[in-house]
């Protein structure tokens, strides 16, 4: 982990050409911009802030953008004490389709890419080629079609029905192609085989440690992909007791006209699912880059 | 591992501007020994098996079950149903549906509006960030990266309180101003959905266009500066250039998003009568199979919908591959 990070800003020179930064008319008019553009980015994070701490008459009869009598605690047990602590079920539901369906996703396309980038063997652009296919494949144009496909082999409403398409990660695949050549040489590869050790070991011990950097980035991006996802376990699952927080959240926001008090609970319900992620954005968006470019290289 | 991990990431995340040619083993015969590219298929087999149950399998079974339809026997058509072959007509009567193809327009109306707007955005912040100091750009950097992790459901959840009149603060201000503002009207609703996907989205693509822009090397823009370019120039001659395989990318990634529309429509639905079961394609397919039970017919729209999103991010590649051929 700790090697990551240090790699961020490497061969840059440092700080080229530093000029006293005076206050000229185009200096002005930048930072206007940005800040103009961060105030749109956190305006409604701003006003969930604000919301989560209202109770249901200052939610209607206040100003949204201030606060008004704040009751955050007293909220937020209400949100999880709700229908049986629901929500902590869906929050543990959503960790557990991201974490596990991440760590197999980020795995499998390790293997592959690894594959694909450093053995010859007959087929390997065939494979690679049937792999991009399905970077351009609309991910919610299956939803449907494997619902179908699930429902035939009745593997619907499982917490496997969610987990087994989290899995697959075309994109990740052809990430780690391209990064396992750049950045493996195959000298190190025979240097371990001439030492004897076999291909899963130079795999678990080597491969996997070089690849670091392009781990945490399909990790990362498969995690996010799948806590976001909505139409999948929108199709599968049927047991509210299995939802993530995406899909239970819009169950309470859709019900609220019949339980009023349900829009505060989804308010305070988002607020709550927004932290940890939020956090993990400011924290992480600096690992994400080092992979991204990757993606792009492709002429 | 600290030393070997932060040594060998250099050439990815430095060079990446460019693809590494492989280091192909051609012209050097390796003695024939315990043939280690046969254990190939065993690091492919985990997500081969995966993506071929998840992902093909169930693209075909989708077209087979597309060809299928329901007959019912019997003089009145009150008989048992019976599942037969229907050749093409499924997709003859989703393309007959002149909701579906509505759905089809507003959601291309939607890309060539939304998309731009939204990469220009992106590519106006990467470019305002590289002129700033680090220590800030990292701040607002992160901050217009912020939405990218909240589920566009929840996202939606939230631009749809600031749309209603009554809760929002933002109605209630441009009231103030005099402005009777309504987002979630028919012609207003399909930009306020632009707006969720752009905010969700710019600064993600902003993110991946600094990337881009973080692995020109610095001696570039030293050159350009002694031969007597400014910023300006420099963004508008270097700089917007050399992001182009990063636009292309953002660029198709976003066209198969909004093909695929979906979770912003269905939540804004709620509280926005504009938007109909046939607003967008993957609406459309969703609420035959199952409000309509009709998964015949919800799957020859899948397969149009996922044929359409080929077709266009590959037009789409093809076309700007082939401006740069006939450029050089």
């Amino acid at each position: 982990m700790t090697a990551v990070d240090v790699k961020t800003p490497p061969a840059t020179p440092v700080a080229p050409a530093r000029r006293p930064r005076r206050l000229t008319p185009g200096r002005i008019v930048l930072v206007a911009v940005l800040t103009i553009a961060a105030i749109y980015f956190l305006v409604p994070v701003y006003w969930l802030i604000v919301a989560t701490t209202k109770n249901n008459d200052s939610l209607y009869g206040s100003f949204g953008f201030w606060f008004d009598n704040p009751q955050l605690l007293h909220n937020l047990g209400n949100v999880f004490a709700y229908d049986r602590h629901i929500y902590l079920q869906w929050a543990l539901n959503s960790l557990l389709y991201a974490g596990v369906g991440a760590v197999l996703a980020t795995l499998f396309s390790a293997a592959a890419g690894f594959a694909l980038a450093k053995y010859q063997f007959r087929g390997r652009e065939a494979v690679f080629k049937f792999v991009l296919a399905g970077v351009l494949l609309p991910s919610t144009a299956l939803a449907l079609p494997l619902y179908l496909l699930f429902s035939k082999l009745h593997l619907t409403d499982t917490y496997w029905a969610v987990l087994i398409p989290s899995i697959v990660s075309p994109f990740g695949v052809y990430l780690c192609r391209i990064y396992a050549e750049a950045s493996i040489p195959d000298s190190l590869l025979e240097a371990a085989r001439v030492d004897g050790a076999g291909e899963e070991r130079i795999f678990a011990t080597l491969v996997l440690r070089i690849m670091t950097p392009a781990l945490v980035t399909v990790f990362l991006f498969q995690f996010v992909h799948i806590w976001n996802n909505y139409f999948l376990p929108l199709v599968m699952l049927s047991d509210d007791r299995k939802y993530p927080i995406t899909l239970g959240l819009v169950t309470w926001q859709q019900a609220a006209d019949r339980v009023p008090e349900l829009t505060q609970y989804t308010i305070g319900g988002a607020f709550v699912s927004v932290i940890p992620l939020a956090f993990a954005m400011l924290v992480l968006q600096r690992f994400w880059r080092t992979g991204l470019t990757e993606g792009s290289v492709k002429e | 591992m600290t030393t070997s991990s932060v040594k060998s990431a250099q050439p990815g995340a430095g060079d990446s501007a460019r693809p590494t040619a492989p280091p192909k083993a051609t012209g050097r015969r390796r003695t024939r020994r315990a043939r280690p590219d046969r254990k190939a298929w065993l690091f492919l087999g985990p997500f081969l098996a995966v993506y071929l149950f998840a992902m093909i399998i169930p693209v075909f079974y989708a077209i087979y079950q597309s060809l299928l339809k329901v007959e019912r026997s019997g003089p009145l058509g009150l008989g048992a149903p019976k599942v037969v072959f229907g050749g093409l007509d499924n997709y003859a009567i989703a393309l007959q549906q002149d909701a579906f193809l509505e759905g089809f327009g507003r959601v291309l109306l939607f890309g060539i509006v939304q998309v731009p707007v939204m990469l220009l955005l992106s590519l106006v912040l990467a470019l305002l960030l590289d002129q700033i100091s680090d220590r800030w750009a990292g701040l607002m950097r992160a901050t217009y990266f912020l939405p990218y992790g909240i589920p566009g459901v929840i996202a939606t959840i939230l631009w749809g309180f600031l749309y209603v009149p009554g809760i929002s603060p933002i109605t209630e201000m441009l009231g103030d101003l005099g402005f009777q503002p309504d987002f979630l009207g028919p012609d207003t609703v399909l930009w306020s959905i632009a707006n969720i996907v752009i905010w969700e989205f710019a600064g993600y693509n902003m993110l991946i266009i600094v990337a881009q822009l973080k692995s020109v090397p610095q001696e570039l823009y030293e050159a350009a500066r002694i031969d007597g370019a400014g910023p300006w120039q420099i963004a508008l001659r270097l700089k917007i250039p050399l992001v182009r395989p990063a636009l292309i990318l953002t660029c198709v990634f976003s066209i198969i998003g909004t093909m695929q529309l979906f979770a912003e429509p269905l939540v804004l639905k709620k509280i926005a009568p504009a938007v109909i079961p046939d607003y967008t394609p993957n609406l459309s397919a969703y609420f035959d199979a199952f409000s309509n039970a009709n998964i015949y017919v919800a799957a020859a729209k899948s397969v149009i919908l996922a044929v359409v999103a080929m077709v266009l991010s590959f037009g789409f590649l093809s076309l700007v591959t082939r401006k740069q051929r006939s450029e050089r």
